[in-house]
């Protein structure tokens, strides 16, 4: 398991949950139900408890796993990008229109990934500079970039890539069972935990997602992190661009369709709130094995039709916010106490970070 | 548009607010001005060079096209408008799709009821999305994310991988889909009295402007006696009952439909109010104009069709206009606080 979360403890017993600290976590949570898919996947299916599971499962799962880590804090921040996976499409394109046009991968690859921190970038001075609100932002460069990916490679594909890096991408450590993007996923997940849980930067972030107000009187340079935070998240997008290509030795525009909301999905059930201001890496690793479990036991099971996937993935979204709520309004309503925290979402706002003052009437 | 609820007492407050609210209305008329002129500007740029665009049967398919996204618009604006979203409609109408092309392909059940029934259910979609958002306290955007993908599952699950075809369905119900009404293509017909009907009821009716109040500011609005999570709850059953009637003219308008029917439209919807003029941070915004957003939408990608110009434009084009629009919107906005905040000054002195 990842580094713990210094924040979310602190978090925890701001929000007032009274059972002793470990219990409450979300974090614990979910690894009860891991456990839980695991039994179940084990008993509907023998393969399910072998190392091949941990294999195909990394590969199922590897792309959207990137792309999590930085919008785990761009969603800390209060902000959300929806345009990652059409920065996946578009590193794609771009990979396939410089290889056809001769240039080497190991010059190419790079390229890719300034791509990717230019098309973050320009989400972020949208959201920054124009003060623009990110989902609408996202929302337009989703189309934006994935139309650019068209336009530069239209509807072909290059499939000739050097076996030499497709193995890489494809292969595992000493012919194991451990995948070579399974290690780069956790160098990665390291890297923005220790980013996000124990460096001046991630506190700031924290910071400016519970309250921006506060944080930009108090000197911190609101602009310059979010933006960091948009440049971070395109150039892991376009990395996640890099991976799908060589793994699946396709570099075309279409790939990656529709990865942003499995990936916010994955973000979201990670305990990472849509307010901003609270969640951990870890949270959002152990989301992301849970996930990777459920596909993995739903197609192994014999009879139970894989379609189950969605609908599973639907209900512990919604579930995995509103068990914590109904459970803090039952504990509210037995204490009969006005005390307020406003650390849970108000009624009827999904989208801003204004609204939290208002459970304080 | 925080100016338009506020009743501040005394004669002289009521004719100054009654200024203020005429500033606003005129500024956002000329939003929506400002899109029917893009919209004006990209027919006549494109009839010019390519004048088979404004033949008649080409309008037809144009209107056709536009329409199902603009009924959705339709009920995606009045979520917008509370502050929520709803990602979950195009999930709803492929539920709704398939059902209707299930019921009407061999059963015989008569047309008008399965209508219904699709519109029941996209309604009874929409109240649970909206029962979870207010009685359960999630965020709009987790909600229907989650939805997105049950509503889905089900879709998947239900349709079993068959598919509906054209052949098995009534010829009447298909006339829905291609026909027309007096000239008019039927769907266009359906779409317009939709936004008619809704837009009146969001402009003159206190119920409606209820909606404003509640995504301008939910706190105030609560304290001025309106009941939030009832218009919040009414606003995602209005958008799924809506999901659920494009679900229908989907069917009538393919023929052919899986479960996969709609698959990404949720972006399109979103974009189409957006680029009328509906901000994403509530309170702001009409149906004409989420209408006028998915008429000029469709416009770009059947111009884009008649010059000839690579299809592969279309999507990035679609995306250049959504920023532009919110970017548009964004100076309006901060030229609108200034003048109002010139007027309190004016009056003050």
């Amino acid at each position: 398991m990842p580094p713990e979360a210094p924040a979310a403890t602190a978090d925890e017993a701001r929000s007032g949950f009274q059972l002793p600290g470990l219990l409450s976590r979300w974090e614990t949570l979910i690894v009860g139900l891991i456990v839980v898919v695991f039994i179940i996947g084990a008993s509907l299916s023998d393969e399910f408890l072998t190392t091949a599971t941990i294999t195909t499962g990394t590969f199922d799962m590897i792309e959207v796993a990137l792309m999590a880590l930085p919008l785990a804090l761009v969603v800390v921040a209060a902000e959300i990008d929806l345009s990652i996976a059409s920065v996946l499409g578009l590193s794609s394109a771009v990979m396939a229109a410089l290889w056809n046009a001769g240039l080497p991968l190991e010059l190419i690859m790079p390229l890719c990934l300034v791509m990717g921190a230019l098309c973050g970038a320009f989400n972020g001075i949208l959201v920054t500079r124009f003060g623009l609100t990110s989902l609408a932002v996202t929302i337009g460069t989703l189309a934006l970039f994935r139309g650019l990916a068209f336009v530069v490679i239209g509807d072909e594909s290059v499939t000739d890539f050097p076996s030499e890096w497709t193995d890489r991408a494809f292969g595992t450590i000493a012919d194991g069972w451990i995948p070579n993007v399974l290690v780069l996923f956790v160098a990665l997940a390291i890297g923005f935990a220790l980013l996000l849980h124990a460096t001046p930067f991630g506190r700031n972030v924290f910071a400016i997602g519970a309250n921006v107000e506060a944080s930009r009187f108090s000197g911190m340079r609101v602009k310059r992190i979010k933006l960091t935070l948009f440049a971070l998240s395109g150039t892991v997008a376009a990395l996640a661009g890099i991976v799908i290509s060589l793994r699946n030795s396709t570099a075309a525009a279409n790939v990656g369709t529709g990865f942003e909301l499995t990936t916010v999905a994955a973000v979201v059930l990670g305990g990472v709130s849509i307010f901003g201001g609270k969640g951990t890496i870890g949270g959002v690793v152990l989301a992301l094995i849970l996930l990777a479990g459920i596909q993995k036991a739903l197609t192994l099971a014999e009879g139970v039709s894989s379609y189950w996937i969605q609908i599973v993935t639907g209900i512990l979204l919604i579930g995995s916010v509103l068990g914590p709520n109904l459970v803090s309004r039952a504990r509210e309503a037995r204490a009969h106490t006005s005390r307020s925290r406003g650390s849970w979402p108000s009624p009827g706002v999904g989208l801003s970070n204004r609204p939290r003052k208002e459970e304080a009437e | 548009m925080s100016a338009e609820v506020a009743t501040p007492t005394g004669a002289d407050a009521v004719a100054s607010g009654e200024r203020a609210r005429r500033l606003t209305e005129n500024i956002f008329r000329v939003r929506e001005l400002g899109i029917v002129l893009a919209l004006a500007l990209l027919i006549a740029v494109t009839a010019i060079l390519e004048p088979r665009f404004i033949e008649w049967d080409s309008l037809k398919d144009l209107l056709r096209n536009a329409s199902l996204i603009a009924i959705m618009a339709v009920g995606q604006t009045l979520v917008l408008v509370t502050r929520n979203v709803d990602l979950s409609v195009s999930s709803v109408l492929g539920l709704a799709a398939f059902m209707t092309g299930d019921m009407l392909s061999g059963h015989g059940t008569p047309i008008g009821l399965v209508i219904l029934l699709a519109i029941a259910l996209g309604a009874a979609c929409g109240l649970l999305n909206g029962l979870l958002v207010t009685f359960g306290r999630v965020p709009a955007l987790v909600v229907t994310l989650g939805t997105l993908y049950a509503f889905r599952g089900l879709a998947f699950l239900w349709t079993d991988g068959r598919q509906i075809n054209a052949e098995t369905l009534p010829d009447s119900f298909l006339n829905l889909g291609t026909g027309t009404w007096l000239g008019i293509p039927s769907i266009a017909v359906i779409a317009l009295i939709v936004v008619i009907a809704v837009g009146y009821f969001l402009r003159s009716y206190r119920s409606g402007r209820e909606f404003y109040a509640t995504g301008s500011n939910p706190a105030a609005a609560r304290l001025a006696g309106i009941r939030i999570d009832r218009r919040v709850t009414i606003a995602f059953v209005v958008s799924g009952a809506l999901a659920g009637l494009a679900g229908a003219l989907f069917t009538a308008r393919y023929g052919t439909v899986d479960a996969t029917a709609g698959t990404g439209y949720e972006f399109q919807v979103i974009a189409a109010a957006v680029v009328g003029g509906v901000a994403i941070t509530g309170g702001v915004g009409t149906v004409y104009g989420a209408a006028i957003g998915a008429l000029l939408m469709g416009c770009i990608t059947s111009s884009l069709i008649f010059l000839k110009v690579d299809s592969f434009w279309q999507q990035a084009a679609v995306g250049a206009l959504l920023l532009v629009a919110i970017g548009f919107d964004r100076f309006i906005g901060l030229r609108l606080d200034a003048a109002l905040r010139q007027r309190s000054a004016r009056r003050a002195a």
